[in-house]
């Protein structure tokens, strides 16, 4: 491997070329004499394919030779690498036109240099496949061999560079191995948790477990009774904006030695403003929050009241899903060495340049005193947006003044998450005489994501949490009907209080609010007497380019799924949407046993998402996506008693295991548009998907997740598809007076 | 504080340790293979998976002490080269995305077809359903076993 190459925007000469003799036209790649390309990647490898996807972009323009190519993750310097964050299924999107950019300037600079060399006209000289061929003698040289010849060329402005037309993609469209794969079945890729710094100590910490609590009394004489025990001290709750517990560390030689360590310690705790919060208040208060004033009103097109009141069938439900856990197999770490005024950090992150601020900021330095190095991830999914258990270790680090990595235990990990948010969704609906629906209305009521947590793209100021639309912002999405042509709609929020606390999950809103919407028209369509895909297909206006696409997609999974086709007894078929820069649709198959079981055999996943820039890569997040969401919507959920989370590892939080893993067909549709993300659309639209299918194989109408087996026992099959008699009884037309 | 000898990827070494140590922090702490990946401490995730003669086990549920003479295997020890054929299979299926359980998993797999080299759909199954991933890889673990028990 090189060495290590601090990279500077403005790149002299001297500092394009690195003592390895490896040139590096830019900061996010570098050519060796000996042909290795190797390309540093702003966005965290979480999974997600990251470091693929950001190497076919490079490579793509680059023409390299793929066998060629290395990435690693580009170092913390918020300056040259502006993009050192993930999430919000935004990666792909951010990248695309930069990382291309970066390697159609270095291709330039290639051919110059090459035509330099022969001394021909450029226009003769092509790059393929890591050489540059001068096409009319049929001469060529290796990137490797021109790289010396190419560092002294003044590098062309990025902005100036011209790119390959989508027709002449080679490399993006066609799927790609993942750069990552051999570390990974090898047992060599290195996580948080496998950062070994010499003269490293291990720290764990017994938090305070009911939310806002904190330390009454502890006694470490047992602990420091344990063989290894270094140092045991309190931890101080840090404010909201980290929204740490606080609690007692226990620093030890070794991992094992700080668990017996912390095992053994004597602590009694102060239950806090939040111990008499439970899920079953919450549930409450959000059933009154449906019915009560609104903070926000997101959307309000026409006479939705008017239109309820004149309409020959009204209809209303509500669903509920509840706090649900990140639970990534890796658990929280963080490695932290505070030498006097400089700081070294390793963390498995999706946010490394935040970490880098808030570290400094806690420590009283400049960010540039902190070194952030950003490991893999073992998963996120939203979870490694928080900075928390970085600042904790920063905490633990700065008392011990040597290396020292805080490990969060399972229990830790699953008791002290930010959740995704408890919902509770209100939704009524009147259709004509047709059966057509003329009016919309959905209440939204969550334990607000804003609460709890200070950073959102709108938020900068504590005094902006007290604007509604702040607050509502990131709990609503996806709720509203477009692009279902329904020309009275209002959808509102209110918010519930809890110390619980909340941020983003695979999804975000997005992972609740279809499940209301897209249950709910399927009940609207079996309330019309209609074919829930065909009452979705006519919802969709003709002419309008985001309906049409997805027609589109609806129509491929069905069609992928053999939608109308008969199944046996106690089988269903169920279908689900979304709509954004993505379109998706799912149509998921089950089998209901007799004991209530919910089986789901088989997905089918219609996606449009642009240019697939590693199609293999949308299969997996999609497959993946589908099987995080199948947790929650069949497997799990978080409650709440005395202000703490009753779950604490995999015992009583079961997720999704192989056994129950459905059969997946993902299809994407060809597309050569500027790409969109994927990472959360599988986790969208499964639990809506399900929940229709259990209707259509047992007519009881799932209203809240995860699906609870115990009301599927024993139920008689619907006699008919989509008659609305099936409805169970408590289903009823509400009263507008 | 008792001497324990492990015999590890066919290497030997004694140190000094609390016999009550589970051995995937004796792994991971003290010998360095950090391949084998802690997930729930209680044995139901599966990521900490490794043979004891050939067989998988939960190694955060095997005290030290307990071991003896057995040998003990770790995804740094299926193969030198990755050429092991679940490791060949997991690669041309690619199968993993964070990569977190996916030694635990391929642990598993190996054992399942050392003892059954053509299983069903449901031994395949009933063996792979202790290990956990959250990424959600199974419909790929499951291709992968099936393909490298049908030779690749």
């Amino acid at each position: 491997m090189l060495g290590f190459y601090w990279p500077s925007s403005r790149g002299s000469e001297e500092e394009r070329v690195t003592a390895a003799g490896a040139w590096g036209p830019n900061a996010w790649l570098r050519i060796t004499p000996d042909d290795r390309i190797e390309i540093l990647a702003e966005k965290p490898e979480l999974g997600q394919g990251a470091w693929t996807y950001s190497a076919m972009m490079v490579a793509e323009e680059l023409e390299a030779d793929w066998s060629t190519i290395s990435v690693q993750q580009a170092p913390t310097i918020p300056s040259i690498y502006p993009g050192l964050h993930t999430g919000g299924s935004g990666g792909v999107a951010a990248s695309f036109h930069h990382l291309r950019t970066v390697g159609a300037q270095a291709r330039k600079l290639l051919l110059i240099a090459a035509a330099a060399r022969w001394d021909v006209p450029l226009s003769e000289c092509n790059a393929r496949n890591g050489s540059i061929l001068h096409v009319p003698t049929g001469r060529h040289l290796s990137y490797g061999e021109l790289a010396c010849a190419a560092a002294r060329l003044t590098p062309p402005p990025l902005e100036s560079v011209q790119l390959k037309p989508t027709n002449e993609f080679r490399c993006m469209g066609r799927p790609m191995p993942r750069v990552d794969v051999l570390s990974k079945v090898t047992g060599q890729a290195r996580f948080g948790i496998d950062v070994h710094v010499p003269g490293m100590l291990h720290a764990v910490i017994a938090r305070c477990p009911h939310f806002g609590g904190q330390v009454a009394h502890f006694d470490a004489t047992a602990s420091y009774g344990v063989p290894g025990v270094r140092m045991v001290f309190p931890v101080r709750p840090l404010p909201r904006r980290f929204n740490t517990a606080g609690g007692v560390a226990v620093v030890a030689d070794s991992t094992w030695a700080a668990l017996q360590g912390r095992a053994v310690l004597r602590v009694s705790w102060h239950q806090g403003r939040s111990g008499q919060e439970s899920s079953e208040r919450i549930h409450r208060l959000a059933v009154a929050g449906a019915e009560g004033a609104a903070i926000y009103v997101a959307v309000d097109r026409g006479d939705v009241r008017g239109a309820l009141r004149s309409a020959a069938t009204t209809w209303q439900a509500d669903y509920e899903s509840p706090f649900q856990a990140h639970a990534t197999m890796e658990p929280m770490n963080t490695t932290v060495h505070v030498r006097g005024q400089t700081i070294e950090v390793w963390s498995p992150t999706q946010f490394a340049d935040e970490i880098q601020a808030e570290i400094a900021a806690l420590a009283g330095l400049a960010p540039e005193r902190v070194t952030v190095h950003m490991t893999f991830s073992g998963g996120s999914f939203g979870r490694r947006y928080q900075w928390d258990y970085a600042a904790e270790a920063w905490q633990v680090a700065a008392q011990v003044r040597q290396p020292v990595q805080l490990l969060w235990t399972r229990e830790d990990d699953m008791q002290h998450d930010f959740y995704r948010p408890y919902n509770y969704q209100r939704l009524r609906a009147g259709l004509d005489g047709s059966g057509y629906p003329v009016a919309w209305r959905t209440r939204v009521v969550t334990t607000p994501i804003a609460a709890t947590n200070l950073y959102t793209d709108t938020v900068e100021t504590p005094e902006k949490l007290r604007d509604p639309a702040t607050i509502a912002a990131l709990e609503w999405f996806g709720a509203d009907v477009t692009p279902y042509a329904i020309d009275n709609c209002r959808i509102d929020y209110a918010p519930l209080e809890s110390g619980v606390p909340r941020s983003w999950w695979r999804g975000v809103s997005s992972s609740y609010t279809p499940f209301a919407k897209e249950c709910f028209i399927d009940e609207l369509a079996h309330l019309a007497g209609r074919d829930p895909l065909q009452f979705r297909l006519d919802l969709l206006p003709e002419h309008e380019p985001a309906a049409k696409r997805l027609r589109a997609v609806l129509q491929l999974a069905a069609d992928a799924a053999g939608w109308g086709t008969p199944l046996p007894e106690r089988h269903g078929r169920g279908i689900a949407c979304r709509w954004g820069s993505t379109v998706h649709a799912q149509v998921a198959e089950v089998r209901v046993l007799e004991d209530g079981t919910v089986k789901v055999l088989r997905v089918v996943a219609a996606v449009d998402c642009g240019l697939a820039v590693n199609p293999d890569g949308v299969r997996a997040t999609i497959e993946g996506g589908i099987n995080f969401g199948l947790t929650a919507a069949l497997c799990a959920e978080i409650t709440v008693e005395h202000g703490r989370v009753v779950q604490s590892n995999f015992h009583d939080y079961p997720v999704l295991r192989l056994h129950q893993a459905p059969q997946i067909d993902v299809h994407i549709t060809p597309s050569v548009e500027t790409p969109s993300g994927a990472g959360e659309l599988g986790a969208m639209l499964i639990a809506p998907a399900v929940g229709n299918a259990v209707f259509a194989a047992t007519g009881f109408r799932v209203r809240r997740l995860p699906i609870d087996a115990r009301q599927l026992r024993r139920r008689p099959a619907a006699s008919g598809a989509f008659q609305s008699a099936s409805l169970p009884p408590n289903e009823r037309a509400f009263d507008l007076s | 504080m008792r001497r324990v000898t492990l015999s590890v990827n066919g290497r030997t070494d004694t140190m000094e340790v609390d016999p009550q140590t589970p051995l995937l922090w004796l792994l991971r702490d003290a010998l360095g293979l950090t391949g084998t990946k802690y997930g729930c401490g209680i044995g139901l995730c599966g990521a900490c998976t490794v043979h004891l003669d050939g067989v998988a086990v939960r190694s955060c549920q095997i005290a030290a002490g307990s071991i003896g003479s057995r040998k003990i295997t770790t995804i740094e020890g299926l193969s030198a080269d990755a050429s092991h054929p679940l490791q060949r299979a997991w690669i041309a299926e690619q199968v993993p995305q964070c990569g977190y359980c996916q030694s635990g998993q391929i642990m598993q797999a190996a054992s399942l077809l050392a003892e059954n080299p053509h299983p069903t759909t449901e031994q395949i199954e009933a063996a792979m359903s202790g290990n956990l991933c959250r990424c959600g890889t199974y419909q790929r673990i499951r291709r992968a076993i099936e393909r490298a028990a049908a030779g690749g």
